[in-house]
């Protein structure tokens, strides 16, 4: 009985199945793989992104139901002092961190390429902080930036006889320090790829231009520079980004005081978790992201236009 | 010179002849001890005394495993460890499962529509993950996911990234392997799993690696959507053990070195074919 309807069923779906032609079945087969996909992709990131454009212009605190306000949110939003600190902070770790770390990784790249000896053990050292977990690391400079006896730096300044530094303590001084962490932590990997884009050019660009009796400074510039450009391009807008969602440095160093001392070195993004996870104010805080995701959005547009192939 | 009248040297060097090169090899050994710096220091006060901390030398005076033994003791980092571990492990089973099919599906198959599935993925590559927390915390609340793996882990099931980066290696797949395998009656799934997969072995373990690591070291949504200890991956953990210890150096840098250390040695024996795989990846990508 039950051996019958085992074997009959797949004899009739056979049947079915075969009545389609080639190109008909392929086309089953591809929307049977993407079947899954295409509702996550549906449910878990394009629904939420309509919600939060649509939470962001509501009053929704999570207690009362959500009423439309219009732009009630973004008005509050551009009318807050504490909002235009963030947006300042948010770009200061954009525009110091991006070109530091970039030069920083670059300069480290174009020698670490022309050095053989014991090479993968100095790739390794640079790269071993890009394997960290960012959250345990901010703790690490965090009590490397404590003052006299405990902080290291502040202790070997004074055995130098250099005045000890605030850091964290200070308006001043926490944001670059915070940023140091963030900088170290993104390194390796900069030059990870600075080096895979050094290695892909091809060397007859050399051999021509040191027949032309070029020195080591004009096919830097001329040469190894212009054929470098596609992986600059990706590293400064894949950094800038990194660094306008800093978040895991600052909630980790700042904890006492969460993007502390006066807000100074608090960020959008943690000013974004304040907001909905600390005060339940979700349409307020839907109206941040937005402004996050255009603040992002109009950055990576003007650097790709910047750094156009002309 | 020298370099110059030789051609085997022009080359296999290049411009890699220069004066200086034991100064810039020495430079470049200082920055990598810098880099690690913080590294060494974290371990070396990991094994000191609470008396000891002030000792600000690299190697203990008297190095003891003590803070390591009490800040196992009560089975908290072990549960970390474990959560953290499955769910950076699932996650990226899932996304070397979905994404390579999606990639392979885009890559290979012709069916109206397909570029646009192809065009609407890719565009949720623009919507940063901060804008999407909120409602994901609303139907995590809804459907009672807050506190469980499972809110931890859905978000990042399938991402766009993974899946542009399969499409692209599965397009390097010459067509004549995959109609061989259809010719021998194999269904399209078995020449999807069995024929192109292996194909594309590198950027797997590419892809393999970015999610896990991604995922291992991942804060921001874990520390939205847990909130008992029982459920905290090993970051959550320990930013909230480091904040318990308050000014207990030596614990919390015993905890930091129990979140970094095991990765990093499982990382430095596999180094090679990370390193190979950033580059894959930062390159396609």
């Amino acid at each position: 009985m039950a051996s019958t309807l085992t074997d009959a069923r797949p004899l009739r779906r056979g049947r079915v199945w075969d009545h389609f032609s080639i190109t008909t079945k392929r086309v089953i087969w591809a929307w049977a793989f993407l079947a899954l996909p295409v509702v996550f992709y549906g449910v878990i990131r394009f629904y939420p992104t309509f919600q939060a454009f649509n939470l962001s212009f509501t009053d929704w605190d999570l207690l009362r139901p959500a009423q439309y306000i219009g732009f009630e949110n973004y008005r509050t939003l551009l009318a807050d002092p504490e909002f235009w600190q963030v947006f300042g902070n948010t770009f200061a770790y954009l525009v110091i961190g991006t070109p530091i770390s970039l030069v920083i990784s670059f300069v480290v790249a174009y020698h670490l390429d022309q050095v053989r000896f014991m090479h993968a053990f100095l790739r390794a050292l640079y790269f071993l902080p890009f394997l960290t977990t960012a959250a345990a690391m901010a703790w690490v400079w965090r009590w490397f930036y404590q003052p006299v006896p405990i902080g290291i730096i502040n202790s070997a300044l004074s055995g130098a006889g250099l005045p000890t530094q605030p850091f964290l303590r200070s308006t001043e001084q926490a944001l670059p320090a915070i940023m140091a962490t963030a900088v170290w932590a993104g390194l390796g990997f900069q030059v990870i790829i600075f080096m895979a884009g050094l290695r892909a050019i091809p060397t007859t660009f050399y051999e021509a231009a040191r027949i032309d009796g070029l020195g080591a400074w004009a096919i830097l510039r001329k040469i190894t520079l212009p054929l470098l450009k596609p992986t600059t391009v990706f590293l400064v807008v894949f950094s800038s980004i990194g660094f306008l969602r800093i978040f895991d440095q600052v909630y980790n160093m700042t904890t006492n005081d969460p993007g502390g001392p006066l807000n100074s070195t608090k960020p959008l993004v943690l000013m974004i978790y304040q907001t909905a996870f600390s005060s339940f104010d979700m349409g307020y805080a839907a109206a941040q992201t937005v402004a996050l995701f255009t603040i992002l959005l109009l950055v990576s547009l003007l650097q790709l236009w910047v750094l156009r192939a002309k | 010179m020298t370099a110059l009248t030789d051609p085997a040297r022009v080359l296999t060097t290049g411009p890699r002849i220069r004066p200086g090169r034991v100064l810039t090899w020495t430079l470049l050994l200082i920055g990598g001890v810098v880099m690690v710096t913080p590294l060494l220091f974290m371990f070396s006060t990991s094994l000191k005394t609470a008396g000891q901390v002030y000792d600000l030398r690299l190697i203990p005076a008297a190095p003891t495993v003590a803070n390591y033994v009490e800040v196992l003791s009560d089975g908290r980092f072990l549960r970390w460890f474990l959560n953290s571990m499955f769910v950076a492990v699932t996650v990226t089973l899932s996304n070397v499962f979905f994404d390579s099919m999606v990639g392979y599906t885009l890559a290979k198959f012709t069916f109206r529509g397909r570029y646009f599935v192809f065009i609407a993925i890719l565009s949720t590559l623009m919507i940063p993950t901060e804008m999407l927390v909120i409602p994901w915390y609303l139907m995590s609340a809804q459907f009672g996911w807050i506190d469980t793996y499972w809110g931890i882990m859905f978000p990042g099931m399938m991402t766009a990234f993974g899946t542009f980066l399969m499409k692209q290696f599965f397009e390097t797949v010459p067509d004549d392997f995959l109609e061989a395998a259809r010719i021998d009656g194999l269904n399209e799934f078995t020449i999807w799993w069995k024929i192109a997969m292996p194909l594309v072995a590198p950027a797997l373990s590419a892809l393999a690696i970015f999610t896990f690591l991604g995922n291992w070291t991942a804060f921001f949504w874990p520390l939205i959507v847990t909130n008992s200890a029982d459920r905290y991956t090993l970051p959550v953990g320990l930013s909230s053990f480091a904040v318990e210890q308050s000014i207990q150096w030596e614990m919390i840098m015993t905890g930091a070195a129990l979140a970094t250390v095991p990765t990093l040695i499982v990382f430095l024996v596999l180094q090679r074919y990370i390193v190979r795989g950033v580059m894959l990846a930062g390159l396609k990508g």
